[in-house]
């Protein structure tokens, strides 16, 4: 097991902490060591209660009330990380939202919503923590994709594009920002018990767990630690990957 | 400012981010062929150097821009 980095305590930022994998993302960076910036849309009581579990911990955390997918309102998101932290060498991008339905019917707003919050909203964040990074020749950028993206789901045409897009976004940025040391790497849940799979119907629940080799749902722990593997120092020869955290869902694809 | 005062300052900074020697960085000097610059390193150079003039360079404005001398008349046309 290789030691602690030093870059394992620079400033991260984690898109959409209040609740499920972003939050749980948040507590294992600060975990690490990582001082972490999140936004997070209109869960105030969420956003309070990640902060309080990180400093409980005695890490330090700050929560911003942003939307990822309106780029003036991620300029000050990060404006108010470099303020409270330093400039933001780890950026997670997880916020993420469905608005699931047969494409046949789907409206233009269920598929500009997803698209511009999942993917438009990772466009955003990288550009503007990628000078910060250059500077300092580090980054760790991960971004939170889904089984979902590559295995494609009735009903979810617009999530399953904007998380496959994700793929095609990190390789492309993999590329472009490997001589500054930067990596960017996709992680691919499958079925997690979070807020976003509770509302989901008994009967796809019970498929879901049936379908997934281990028999389960993930937990949003499960993920996080794979994000923050990906996040520290020691995972600097990984570059344009996928790691799926799904009981072995995706496996194949 | 003065011509040599903002050629020097451009030499600096393309000496910083490309890790050049200073002598390379000449007016006639050619980004790519010379000081064997990618186009990250271009990127780069120009954010370092609207940062240290204070001035904003619009990616359309890039075109053409070859030679440390292109670069000098570019940004002192902003100043």
């Amino acid at each position: 097991m290789t030691a602690a980095g030093a870059h394992d305590t620079s400033p991260a930022l984690v898109t959409g902490g209040s609740k499920g994998i972003g939050a749980a993302t948040c507590v294992a960076l600060a975990r690490q060591g990582h001082p972490v910036t999140f936004c997070y849309g209109n869960d105030d009581a969420g956003a309070a209660a990640t902060v309080a579990t990180i400093e409980a911990g005695g890490g330090k955390a700050l929560a911003v009330k942003a939307d990822v997918a309106d780029a003036a309102q991620v300029d000050r998101l990060f404006g108010e990380a470099e303020a409270a932290f330093g400039p933001t060498l780890v950026l997670v991008n997880n916020a993420g939202v469905t608005r699931d339905g047969l494409l046949v019917r789907m409206t233009d707003d269920q598929w500009n919503t997803v698209l511009s919050t999942n993917l438009t909203g990772a466009f955003h964040t990288i550009r503007r923590a990628t000078p910060g990074m250059m500077k300092a020749r580090y980054g760790r950028i991960v971004n939170i994709s889904s089984v979902g993206g590559h295995i494609g789901a009735a009903g979810q045409a617009n999530y399953a594009a904007a998380k496959a897009g994700l793929l095609g976004l990190t390789r492309s940025v993999a590329r472009e920002l490997a001589r500054r040391n930067v990596t960017c790497n996709v992680v691919a849940p499958g079925p997690i018990d979070t807020a976003m799979t509770a509302d989901m119907p008994d009967d796809w629940r019970k498929t879901a767990q049936d379908t997934v080799p281990l028999g389960r749902f993930g937990t949003p722990e499960e993920c996080a630690d794979a994000v923050a593997f990906l996040s520290s120092e020691a995972a600097g020869y990984i570059t344009g990957a996928l790691l799926p955290v799904d009981g072995g869902l995706g496996m194949g694809h | 400012m003065e011509r040599t005062e903002a050629l020097d300052a451009i030499r600096d900074v393309a000496v910083e981010v490309l890790s050049v020697e200073p002598e390379t960085v000449t007016e006639a000097a050619r980004f790519k062929e010379d000081l064997d610059a990618d186009s990250l390193d271009l990127v780069e150079l120009v954010m370092a150097l609207e940062e240290a003039f204070d001035v904003t360079v619009d990616e359309s404005e890039l075109e053409g821009i070859e030679t440390v001398g292109q670069a000098y008349d570019l940004i002192s046309a902003k100043l």
